[in-house]
């Protein structure tokens, strides 16, 4: 029964997206006196999760000051660290809980939403079973709220399907780093890509969806490094390149595959570091046999010639470093595209050294301590199987109950949009995630969540998924509260709290905690002192697994500027840098190499759908754009979604620059302008994913998963394009939409 | 911060606003901001520039200001101009070689960089040189930005037979070439000049 209640546009009017451009009072105020307190804590967005300091006062933050101590950043941040102040006291802020009525939304108090929500769980789950509830977590929130949230599906209502929206981030990745080397973690500290030699960039738009990695490249540039960028589009990164491989969408495994065949065939294998630290390498290295440059030209449009240099600036160093993004990793085979760069390093020796290592860049905020504390569908804290019966029995000990409550593997995320549209799943409760806007083919979403039976959503803006439910508890910015998040180089730091959440707002974790007592299960969930208590359960839950914290405290963070896990004790001293002399995580101690097999994407094109459709982020806005759509400045830098397409395509079509052009997919269509660049290979087009409704990129995209990771093949569908008129309700869609009115 | 330069490299912007956006925040210039930056030619190149105050040694600005109102610091920082005297004609807007002066309707008053001097003066960095991710904008002690660099930096300037010196250093590539940049040049094409990577219908009429 969750259909959008109301008319969406009632929605849009009352709870925005509204662009906000000032602090709050406005400038005026702004400028009457100085801050009460500059509050040290680290950004909102991206996995850089950069230091800095927040100017507070009268219990609101109202602005930003660099904080230049902080290692990682050392003060530098990009326009979303800048203006995300502007989120806090925001007039589409909810303040209040809301349920569903006759007519839209009414405020309710607390109480009433909990006693409501509990109630409908527990008649749900009485009618259908436990597996019949699903949660849905993030990577935007702090460790200790993943951590919560994963135990209270397991045991405060007892399902096993939760899962995150890091499902559509790292997965594959983290998939290829636990197959190879036992471990889910960037290799390296980032200072190293400074020291590299060479340094390998596939399929990510590093100065858009990670500025501040933009740095660390240019000092390793200086240095006279080479930088060699894999990319269908020209991003920016690029301009420095020494060596740029365009190549074609859903292909990347050819490229690295023939990258490797140079490397064995030109005897760049480090044959010492083979034999003594891995294991499957004859099986790896014959997989390469057939990828002859020539071959793989053929398929990824890059020179063959281009190939052999990239494998031999690998080959000829001992100091290369890869680092790769979502381009390479949401494919149905993002597994083994990372499993095939990974390839390239390992063979080479390049791994375990300053300067040398090959390392994913984690999208999310907490896109690393979202992922190791059990949100996810397989997993227990501290990066545990939740199928190992001593894992299980562990953490059944940590939480004091018996090992048989615990459920199995769930679902991941598109499944259990998928297992709710089939009517398998008939509750969803839903924090940090917008799936509306951020899982593939979303009209398929909006078709799933109008047959819930239950839909419970905490938030801090009514987002687009929250449309749909029956109620939204009125949650908490991460400004709001305090607990550890880990960046991207695998550094746990802390986020502190800079005021209180508003009206009647409250901490995410508080609410989960007071359900899970509505539940019957509050005695599990005794945390007097909020996020800390739990941070120190986490500690202990996360003891002895993979993704250990044991040896990390607030305190420790706070003085030592953040610790590396694992950390297994209190005088450890964490640990930068992995594989050190050639440690690795597998029971052996050795690398796994694993072989990969090419195979062709999920969506192909044909005569009906030709062109190759990619989608990603533009630098001013993050992920589903809950946030960033509501921050004026960053609005007007990107105000709405484009299509970026080749002149030579788009003269095909008789396409201008600023023309209106419908996209069509085997799912649907979108109606959006045309930037026409040189920058983007001729047979393939851009959309940037951050809006929702009528011109949503991911109403395009299909539902097709990575058969090891689950992630969706967001980075290639088939489409065909086509000059038309614009939409005649263009004007009410930007205001509805983005918040924008078209007048920069 | 006395002994620190500031130093512009447009090679190394990546055009993602980190500048303006800080910019934007001064209390002395509330939302708007006095830093450009610009891509060159998007439909050809992704590359990007931004655009400070240069701070001259002899500020046009200055010279062709007929009501005084354009005053060069102790520090060689050049200032905004002063209310009081300000008549918004824009002499200074169309005499700066640099194209960096506004304006700004609102006040009538012209508004620029300022290098952020009510920073600087209290040992702070100016806010753009502090936030930008790729250090195109940059701000410390001459040695140590100019040792990690490969570029040049250079603060003479040419205008025909002008030759205006600046406190703001541009880096500079150590050979100059003009390029024209389109990924087809990355690409691959067998020798018959097919392309068998790329579907024929991706070109049907």
């Amino acid at each position: 029964m969750a259909n959008v209640p109301d008319k969406v546009e009632d929605l849009y009017r009352l709870y925005g997206p509204h662009p906000n451009y000032e602090p709050p009072g406005g400038w005026d105020k702004a400028a009457e006196r100085p801050p009460d307190k500059l509050v040290k804590t680290h950004c909102s967005f991206c996995g850089m999760q950069c230091g800095i300091q927040l100017k507070v006062r009268d219990n609101q933050v109202v602005g930003f000051e660099p904080w230049e101590e902080f290692p990682f950043n050392k003060g530098m941040l990009c326009p979303k660290g800048v203006k995300r102040y502007l989120q806090g006291a925001h007039p589409d802020r909810l303040l209040s809980n809301l349920m569903r009525s006759g007519s839209g939304f009414q405020p309710v108090p607390y109480a009433e939403a909990l006693d409501f929500t509990a109630r409908r769980l527990l008649e749900i789950r009485e009618k259908y079973g436990p597996d019949a509830i699903a949660i849905y977590g993030g990577a935007s929130m702090v460790t200790e709220k993943a951590y919560v949230l994963g135990k209270f599906a397991r045991i405060g209502i007892g399902t096993k399907n939760i899962d995150y929206n890091g499902r559509l981030c790292m997965v594959s990745a983290g998939t290829a780093y636990r197959l190879t080397f036992g471990i889910d973690r960037a290799t390296n500290p980032w200072t190293d890509l400074a020291k590299a030699d060479v340094v390998l960039v596939a399929g990510s738009n590093t100065a858009e969806c990670a500025p501040i990695t933009t740095q660390y490249l240019w000092q390793m540039k200086e240095r006279g490094g080479k930088l060699i960028v894999v990319d269908p589009r020209m991003t920016p990164i690029t301009r420095n390149a020494d060596l740029f491989l365009p190549v074609r969408p859903g292909t990347d495994l050819a490229l690295f595959l023939a990258m490797l065949h140079v490397i064995v065939r030109d005897g760049m294998v480090r044959e010492d570091y083979v034999a003594a630290h891995t294991t499957n390498w004859e099986a790896v290295r014959d997989s390469a046999r057939d990828w002859t440059p020539e071959r793989a030209a053929k398929i990824t449009g890059v020179p063959p010639a281009n190939i052999t240099t990239a494998a031999h600036w690998i080959g000829g160093t001992d100091r290369a470093m890869g680092i790769h993004a979502r381009g390479i990793e949401h494919h149905s085979k993002g597994v083994e595209n990372c499993l095939a760069m990974i390839n390239l390093f390992l063979a080479t020796g390049n791994i375990g050294r300053e300067g040398a290592g090959c390392m994913m860049i984690t999208g999310q905020g907490n896109g690393q301590g979202g992922r190791e504390h059990g949100q996810k569908a397989e997993q227990l804290p501290g990066m545990r199987s939740i199928t190992d019966p001593e894992h299980r029995k562990y953490i059944a000990g940590v939480w004091g109950v018996d090992e048989k409550e615990l459920p199995g593997a769930g679902l991941s995320a598109v499944e259990i949009m998928n297992a709710i549209h089939e009517g398998k799943i008939k509750a969803l409760f839903s924090m940090c995630f917008n799936p509306v806007v951020s899982l593939p083919d979303s009209n398929f979403v909006r078709e799933a969540l109008d047959k819930l039976e239950f839909f419970g959503v905490i938030d801090f803006f009514l987002c687009e998924t929250a449309f749909h439910a029956d109620v939204v508890f009125a949650g908490s910015l991460q400004e709001e509260d305090e607990g550890v998040v880990c960046s991207a180089e695998g550094r746990v730091q802390k986020i502190n709290k800079a005021a209180d959440p508003p009206g009647d707002a409250r901490s995410d974790a508080l609410i989960i905690c007071d359900l899970a007592a509505k539940l019957g299960r509050g005695k599990y969930f005794q945390y007097p002192n909020g996020t800390r208590d739990i941070f120190e359960e986490l500690r202990v839950a996360s003891r002895g697994g993979l993704a250990d914290y044991y040896g990390i405290t607030w305190d420790r963070i706070e003085k030592e500027l953040g610790v590396f896990w694992p950390c297994p004790s209190l005088d450890h001293p964490g640990t930068r840098r992995l594989f050190e002399g050639g440690a690795f995580y597998h029971a052996d101690g050795k690398a796994h190499f694993q072989t990969t097999e090419w195979r062709p994407p999920g969506d192909p094109v044909d005569a009906g759908f030709p062109i190759l459709l990619t989608t990603g982020r533009v630098v001013s806005h993050y992920l589903s754009g809950t946030q960033t759509r509501r921050i004026g400045p960053l609005v007007e830098q990107y105000p709405e979604p484009k299509l970026e397409l080749h002149p030579v395509l788009a003269g095909r079509f008789g396409i201008q620059n600023g023309d209106w052009v419908k996209v069509t997919t085997r799912r649907s269509e979108v109606v959006i302008q045309a930037m026409v660049v040189k920058t983007i290979r001729p047979d393939t087009v851009f959309i940037p994913y951050h809006w929702p409704g009528k011109r949503g990129a991911n109403k395009l995209t299909h539902r097709t998963l990575d058969p090891r990771s689950k992630i969706p093949e967001f980075k290639v569908s088939a489409c065909r394009i086509e000059r038309t008129a614009a939409p005649a309700d263009i004007d009410a869609i930007r205001t509805q939409e983005t918040g924008w009115t078209g007048e920069a | 911060m006395f002994g620190n330069e500031f130093y512009v490299d447009p090679s190394r912007c990546i055009g993602c606003r980190a500048c303006v956006a800080a910019c934007s925040e001064c209390d002395s210039h509330r939302g708007q901001s006095m830093i450009y930056v610009d891509y060159l030619d998007r439909q050809n190149s992704i590359a990007t520039a931004p655009m400070v105050c240069m701070h001259c040694d002899e500020p046009t600005c200055a010279l062709v200001c007929p009501a005084d109102a354009i005053k060069k610091g102790e520090d060689g920082v050049v200032r905004s101009a002063l209310k009081p005297r300000c008549i918004a004609c824009s002499n200074c807007v169309l005499a700066c070689p640099f194209g960096v002066p506004m304006v700004h309707i609102k006040p009538e008053l012209m508004m620029k960089c300022d290098m952020c001097y009510d920073r600087t003066s209290v040992g702070l960095r100016p806010m753009c040189a502090t936030v930008c991710p790729s250090q195109a904008l940059s701000f410390g002690p001459p040695d140590e930005v100019r040792k990690g660099r490969a570029t040049t930096p250079i603060n003479e300037f040419s205008f025909g037979r002008e030759l205006v010196r600046t406190k703001v250093f541009i880096m500079l590539p150590p050979e100059e070439t003009v390029l024209d940049i389109d990924v087809q040049d990355y690409m691959w094409r067998d020798t018959d000049g097919s392309a068998p990577w790329l579907l024929e219908e991706t070109f049907m009429d």
